[in-house]
């Protein structure tokens, strides 16, 4: 394989309702910063990746205008992912494999806040059987939620405790929006439920943003030490919720087994017992995890899982040894991508 | 949030298309409109309900032996909502479950008629199906506990 940096990263503050910016403004800005770390002007990017949704935006190839922030002269080698903006990262990461380009520019924006995201999701369901009911997002997390506690893997107060540690600590991030409520787990615990055993804050934070990152084959910065992904059916009742067989595959295939002690993790979980889920799953008794805050203080669609590597690479950048960056797609954890950043 | 001085253009976004539901899935929704669930039995041997063409986790197709599944069957995890979202399943305060139908070996979504005291993973339960069916899996209107 062809070793793979993080030559440079572009991050804006996540904010609920960005209505100063379209995504062609939110796009320049992360690109434009990410090239100026980077060392790099946009005419000698390779490759092109984003990730974005036309049904956040609420127009079909919403990323060809999205494009103008790059710049559309000369041309370029472009392409674009449905999904999350980790798995654009992992397409140009494949595209650096080819060796006939040595850089690429992945970008992510997505305006969450005030978007129907909720009927997005549902709409994504199994269009026979599951979408013509109806469930919210966060009903099927409950499932999974009730089938963790059933296993006698997690409780309410577990919840309480992944949801007030990402509160702390997202309260002094520069990306994350002010902090909407309690920071004490029995407060959180004395909320009311929206499904069962879910309360409203176990449920992300919607928010506006994007993200970008340059990716350089040799040079400096955090090495990707591996990446892979792995999807599991998105029916929930065709998958043990309480596995996460998806996740559990793709870190090993990323090589987290042999990879050594990760120091710092970043999740992308949107529901609070994703969060719970994921640290045992990946064994991440003795890392710092989402030192960011995480998913749960800023979820903004399709940037999440981008935002995660980029909060990885930061902390490699800032002394961490190994980092491991976590981005999902679909309903409880279907869809999962390991990142594993290393310092040089 | 709109405020008074922004320029809204009001967008209705639709799929005005009809979806066919092909030989498998259309025998199944097609029995939920005579009233009866049936399951088909998978390569590995195991019944899959709902029916599909193919088993989504070995990707194999499935095979064409149809099995009588439910109408009772089992919850094997839940979610109760107070504030039913329009368009849900039911009105009023209900669960979602997953529910394994007697005879199935998969489990399949849909909503519980209360009361919450009576939903519990392992509790019974029994299909109760629409008056009025047009071959959708809502002409299973919902489960019910059996008492």
């Amino acid at each position: 394989m062809r070793p793979v940096h993080i030559a440079g990263i572009g991050q804006i503050p996540n904010v609920r309702g960005d209505t100063d910016h379209d995504e062609v403004q939110l796009v320049q800005a992360v690109a434009s910063a990410a090239l100026a770390e980077a060392g790099l002007h946009k005419d000698d990017i390779g490759f092109f990746c984003s990730g974005s949704s036309d049904y956040v935006m609420g127009r079909p190839f919403s990323f060809t205008m999205a494009i103008d922030g790059v710049g559309l002269w000369p041309p370029k080698r472009e392409s674009h992912v449905e999904m999350d903006g980790a798995w654009a990262l992992y397409e140009a990461w494949v595209r650096l494999q080819h060796g006939d380009v040595d850089t690429a520019l992945v970008y992510a924006y997505g305006k969450g806040h005030g978007a129907p995201v909720d009927g997005m999701l549902t709409a994504q369901l199994d269009p026979y059987y599951e979408a013509p009911l109806g469930p919210s997002p966060m009903a099927l997390a409950a499932l999974q939620a009730r089938a963790l506690i059933d296993a006698g893997r997690l409780t309410e107060r577990d919840l309480a405790e992944v949801v007030a540690h990402a509160r702390r600590l997202g309260a002094t991030h520069p990306g994350v929006p002010a902090i909407d409520g309690p920071l004490d787990v029995d407060a959180l615990l004395d909320a009311p439920y929206v499904a069962t055993p879910l309360r409203a804050h176990d449920e992300a934070v919607r928010t506006d943003g994007a993200t970008a990152i340059v990716l350089s084959v040799g040079g400096g910065g955090p090495r990707i030490g591996g990446i892979a992904h792995c999807i599991e059916p998105i029916e929930l009742g065709l998958r043990d919720l309480t596995a996460a067989t998806s996740v559990r595959r793709a870190a090993a295939w990323a090589g987290l087994e042999q990879a050594g002690s990760i120091d710092v993790a970043e999740l992308h979980a949107t529901y609070s017992p994703q969060a719970v889920l994921l640290r045992q799953v990946l064994g991440l008794a003795d890392a710092v995890v989402d030192p960011s805050g995480g998913a749960l203080v800023a979820d903004t669609p399709f940037v999440t899982g981008l935002s995660r590597i980029a909060e990885a690479a930061r902390a490699v950048q800032g002394g961490a040894v190994r980092a491991l960056a976590h981005a999902s797609g679909g309903p409880c954890l279907q869809h999962n991508l390991i990142c594993l950043l290393e310092a040089r | 949030m709109a405020r008074d001085a922004d320029f809204v253009a009001r967008f209705h976004l639709a799929y005005t298309y009809k979806r066919s539901t092909g030989p498998v899935i259309g025998r199944f929704l097609t029995s939920l409109r005579e009233g009866r669930l049936e399951g088909v039995r998978t390569a590995s041997g195991e019944v899959l309900v709902p029916a599909r063409a193919y088993d989504p986790r070995d990707g194999r197709a499935t095979t064409d032996a149809w099995v009588d599944v439910g109408p009772e069957g089992t919850i094997t995890t839940w979610t109760w909502i107070d504030a039913p979202a329009a368009g849900a399943p039911l009105d009023a305060p209900f669960a979602w479950a997953l529910v394994r139908l007697d005879g199935a070996d998969t489990p399949m979504l849909h909503a519980v008629r209360g009361p919450r005291a009576a939903i519990a993973t392992g509790a019974r339960v029994r299909a109760v199906f629409a008056d009025h069916r047009e071959g959708g899996i809502r002409d299973l209107s919902c489960f019910e506990v059996i008492p």
